[in-house]
C-alpha cells in the first residue's frame, strides 16, 4: 500500500520559501497569485494490505520523524493503483 | 574528580560533521581538555566533563538539519547525561541537533534571506546562567563566525514567553556596538535570538561557531571565552 505523508508549515509559521516562489511567479506575470507555501510530500511503500494500517503507521512516521511539531503539520492519505492518486 | 586533573570532553561525530577536529583543538587548548571523539553509533561516552555536539552536516542536512542524527545510537547516552545535568554545547548543526531531539526548545527554520551565510556576526550575552557564560559578563559583545543556511530559530510564542521569563535566552545577535538591529540578525532569528539554554541551564545551543574563533591564528579569539568560562565553572564546582 502507498502511503502519502504531506508536510507543511503550521500556518503561523514564516515560511522563506514560500515567499521567494511567490515572489518569482510575480516577476513570471502570474499577478493573481496572493501566496505560496512550500511542503514537501513523502510516497511510502507499506507492506499491508490494511488500510487502517496503513493510515496509522502513516500518522506515527510523521509524528516521530517526517514532521517537526514544533514549526510543520502533516497529512496522511493512501494513493490506489486504480486512481494514481490520494484519496 | 580531583581538583587539577584535565577536564575530560567528549565530541560526538557525526556521518557528515565537519567541525569536529576544530572543537576538540578548541577545547585542547583552551581547556587543556583529554578529547574523546565518540562515533554517532557508540554509546560510551567516557565519563565526560562536557559533551560537544559540533557543526557540520549531518546526515547531508537530509529531512530537516539535524532531524536524522537525533536517532543516532550516541544520542541516547548524550539525552542522559544532559538529564544528569552534565554539560552539553551544541555548535550550529550541534544547536539543531538538540533542537530536534527535544532537548532544547524551538525549531530551525531556513534563513529568511534563503542564503547560506558565512562571516563574523556579533553576540551579546543575556545571560550568565550557564556553564559557558558564567565567567563572562551579561552585555559583554562577542565576535564570531556563523557559516549556515538553517539558523532561523523559532518557537511558539507561548514557550518563547515562557523561555525569557526563565532567562534562557543566553546569546542575541546584535551590531559590533552591543545594540540590536534588523541589520545585525543573519538569519531572520525569532527576537535575534543566537543562542538559548534549557531550563537547568546545562544545555547549551547557538548557531555561532565558538572553536572557529578561539585562535589568534584564526581571527579572533572571543570564542575562547565560552571554553574558560566552563573551565573556570568546573573549577569552582570542584572547590564546592
Amino acid at each position: 500500500m502507498t502511503v502519502l505523508v504531506k508536510v507543511m508549515l503550521k500556518s503561523g509559521v514564516l515560511d522563506p520559501q514560500g515567499k521567494a516562489i511567490a515572489e518569482a511567479l510575480h516577476r513570471l506575470g502570474y499577478a493573481a497569485v496572493s501566496d505560496v507555501r512550500a511542503g514537501k510530500l513523502f510516497r511510502i511503500e507499506v507492506d499491508t494490505a490494511d488500510a487502517a494500517h496503513a493510515r496509522e503507521v502513516g500518522r506515527e512516521m510523521a509524528r516521530q520523524l517526517l514532521a517537526n511539531p514544533v514549526i510543520e503539520d502533516f497529512e496522511v492519505a493512501l494513493e490506489t493503483a486504480a486512481t494514481g492518486g490520494a484519496r | 574528580m580531583s581538583a587539577g586533573k584535565a577536564a575530560r570532553v567528549a565530541v560526538v561525530v557525526f556521518p557528515g560533521s565537519n567541525c569536529d577536529e576544530d572543537a576538540a583543538l578548541a577545547a585542547r587548548t583552551t581547556l587543556e581538555a583529554d578529547v574523546k571523539m565518540v562515533r554517532f553509533d557508540e554509546h560510551a561516552l567516557g565519563d565526560p566533563d562536557l559533551v560537544i555536539l559540533p557543526g557540520g552536516f549531518s546526515y547531508g542536512d537530509y529531512l530537516r538539519s539535524g532531524a536524522m542524527a537525533r536517532f543516532s545510537p550516541v544520542m541516547e547516552s548524550v539525552a542522559a547525561f544532559a538529564a544528569k545535568g552534565g554539560a552539553v554545547l551544541g555548535i550550529c548543526n550541534g544547536f539543531q541537533i538538540l533542537c530536534e531531539a527535544g532537548l532544547l526548545p524551538g525549531a530551525m527554520l531556513r534563513n529568511a534571506g534563503l542564503r547560506f551565510v558565512c562571516r563574523d556576526v556579533w553576540l551579546r550575552v543575556e545571560s550568565k546562567r550557564t556553564p559557558f557564560t558564567l565567567a563572562i559578563n551579561r552585555g559583554d559583545v562577542l565576535r564570531m563566525p556563523i557559516a549556515h543556511g538553517d539558523g532561523n530559530w523559532t518557537a511558539d510564542p507561548d514557550v518563547y514567553a515562557e523561555m525569557t521569563a526563565r532567562d534562557q535566552v543566553v546569546f542575541r545577535y546584535v551590531r559590533p556596538d552591543g545594540a540590536r538591529g534588523a541589520d545585525a540578525n543573519p538569519n531572520g532569528s525569532l527576537d535575534d535570538v543566537a543562542g538559548i539554554c534549557n531550563l537547568e541551564g546545562n544545555v547549551v545551543g547557538l548557531m555561532p561557531h565558538p572553536e572557529r574563533a578561539a585562535d589568534p591564528l584564526l581571527g579572533g579569539t572571543d570564542g575562547a571565552r565560552l571554553f574558560k568560562s566552563f573551565a573556570t565553572t568546573r573549577l569552582a564546582m570542584q572547590e564546592r
